[in-house]
């Protein structure tokens, strides 16, 4: 069964046995507004992490996305290339940006769980 | 978000509480806490091009300005042909230094027996500072703080101002009165900074929640936010000022000549006047520009133009995505022997150069009333 977790820079991670799929929050999107592009990392390569993954480019500004866990890039979400605003409305769906094969799932121990990240969020208001 | 006790505590426009009960998320800007967007950027951004929507921009400084000698002592400091200006219009122009360079871009309101200024929010210290200190002693000044200012702007403002102040319909654009608006005395403009047909509307303090409600009853009229007019006004082709204009450049680069009139050209009489109309005699070593990028990546801000070998050429000074143009689109300064129309360059975002290519300005066509 797969296990959601979250960073404090607001991406969730979902794990599904050695592979994940990589996205933002719904506190992320809202923060951006309105997503006009999204730039996806190439299939193939290898990010330690914490590196910057992926540019998400509101109509106001560029914000990094950052890998949650390290590993090998196995595939991007297509479909924002002609729908960014798939990430507005369906942040923790058909919004999502990437999948990845984790080099070390020991290095999700250190994301938060739902409750923990709702935590977060609250303390940032 | 780190707290920064030594911030002074931002302002509020009197209409802060109507925004929070409209859900707006609010933002610091120029010292005031205003509202960046409701419903969203695109939006309200969509429905000013289709419909109308009200901006609160009630931030904006404001005087007044009486004497018979106002016109006369205006043009010691502003491009444009005030003396010129005739009662009941108003006329875009531009407070500049002994350099040449734009201290601010104004309105100058002649309402026939005053004048009215309407300038950035971020640099009305500065403007009215150097108004008492340059020709105070030649004329009555006083800065509004009890106003409110706010813009009906869309191909629909004018209906619906019709049906709340019926004169409003036979107004031209670039002219002011003054109407009653449901029980309230408002000095009326036919203007604004979107490039749609629109008015600017002042009213005192403790009337402006009443009119932004009877004006947000309509069924054609949105609130909307700084996020929104920003993208407006950058399709409009319409400066900022602190990122498109500042204090190191003048009219003549920024593509803003045709504010100064025949009248000025001739007599001159305004600061750094040799300076610019030398300029205009020579050309500009640079000019500002419009530029179109493919693909979809919007350039921002302080981005490096160059031409197609990597040549610096200059920097973008706006760039957003254009909701309208549905494409990237940036403003910018770029070196004069590249900024010709269809001229080639490229805009390094992340690194990488994108290629782009200078278009005319608006990138969307203005709506004007005429």
């Amino acid at each position: 069964m797969a296990t959601t977790r979250y960073t404090r820079e607001h991406e969730w991670i979902r794990i599904d046995g050695d592979t994940a799929t990589v996205g933002i929050t719904d506190f992320a999107q809202e923060q951006l507004g309105d997503v006009v592009f999204v730039e996806l990392p190439e299939i193939g390569r290898q990010v330690s992490k914490g590196d910057e993954a992926a540019v998400v480019e509101s109509v106001k500004a560029a914000s990094e996305v950052y890998a949650p866990a390290s590993g090998e890039v196995t595939a991007v979400n297509e479909a924002l290339a002609d729908e960014p605003a798939l990430v507005n409305s369906a942040p923790n769906g058909d919004g999502w940006f990437f999948k990845m094969r984790l080099a070390n799932p020991a290095e999700l121990d250190d994301l938060m769980d739902a409750a923990a990240y709702k935590d977060h969020v609250d303390s940032l208001d | 978000m780190t707290d920064a006790p030594e911030a002074p505590a931002l302002k509020r426009t009197p209409l802060f509480d109507l925004h929070r009960k409209l859900g707006a998320k609010m933002v610091p800007f120029a010292g005031y806490q205003m509202p960046l967007q409701y419903e969203g950027i695109l939006a309200e951004h969509n429905h000013c091009r289709r419909e109308a929507v009200l901006f609160d921009v009630s931030h904006m400084g404001m005087a007044l300005l009486q004497g018979d000698d106002v016109a006369t002592a205006l043009e010691t400091l502003v491009v444009g042909d005030i003396r010129g200006l005739a009662a009941g219009r108003l006329r875009y122009t531009l407070l500049t230094n002994d350099e040449g360079g734009i201290v601010d871009d104004l309105m100058v309101i002649n309402g026939g027996y005053y004048v009215v200024l309407v300038v950035n929010a971020a640099r009305k210290e500065v403007d009215f500072a150097l108004i008492r200190d340059r020709i105070g002693d030649r004329i009555d000044f006083e800065v509004w703080t009890d106003r409110a200012l706010l813009a009906l702007q869309g191909p629909a403002a004018a209906s619906v101002l019709a049906r709340l102040a019926p004169p409003s319909r036979h107004m031209l654009f670039m002219t002011m009165e003054t109407l009653t608006i449901g029980e309230m005395k408002c000095g009326v403009t036919r203007s604004g900074y979107t490039g749609e047909d629109g008015f600017e509307i002042v009213v005192d303090d403790g009337h402006a929640v009443e009119l932004a409600n009877m004006i947000l009853d309509e069924p054609e009229v949105m609130p909307a936010g700084l996020g929104a007019r920003d993208t407006l006004r950058l399709e409009a082709g319409l400066c900022l000022y602190g990122q498109d204009l500042d204090e190191t450049t003048t009219p003549v680069e920024a593509g803003l000549a045709w504010t100064i009139g025949q009248r000025r050209r001739e007599e001159g009489g305004f600061p750094g006047d040799e300076i610019i109309l030398r300029q205009m005699a020579e050309g500009p070593k640079r000019k500002r520009v419009g530029i179109n990028l493919q693909g979809k990546v919007p350039a921002r801000a302080g981005a490096a133009i160059t031409d197609r070998w990597g040549k610096a050429l200059g920097r973008v000074t706006s760039g957003t995505f254009g909701p309208t143009v549905g494409a990237p689109i940036a403003m910018g300064y770029v070196s004069a022997d590249h900024a010709d129309n269809n001229a080639l360059v490229s805009v390094t975002v992340r690194e990488r150069p994108l290629p782009g290519r200078v278009v005319p300005m608006p990138f969307v066509p203005h709506r004007y009333a005429t």
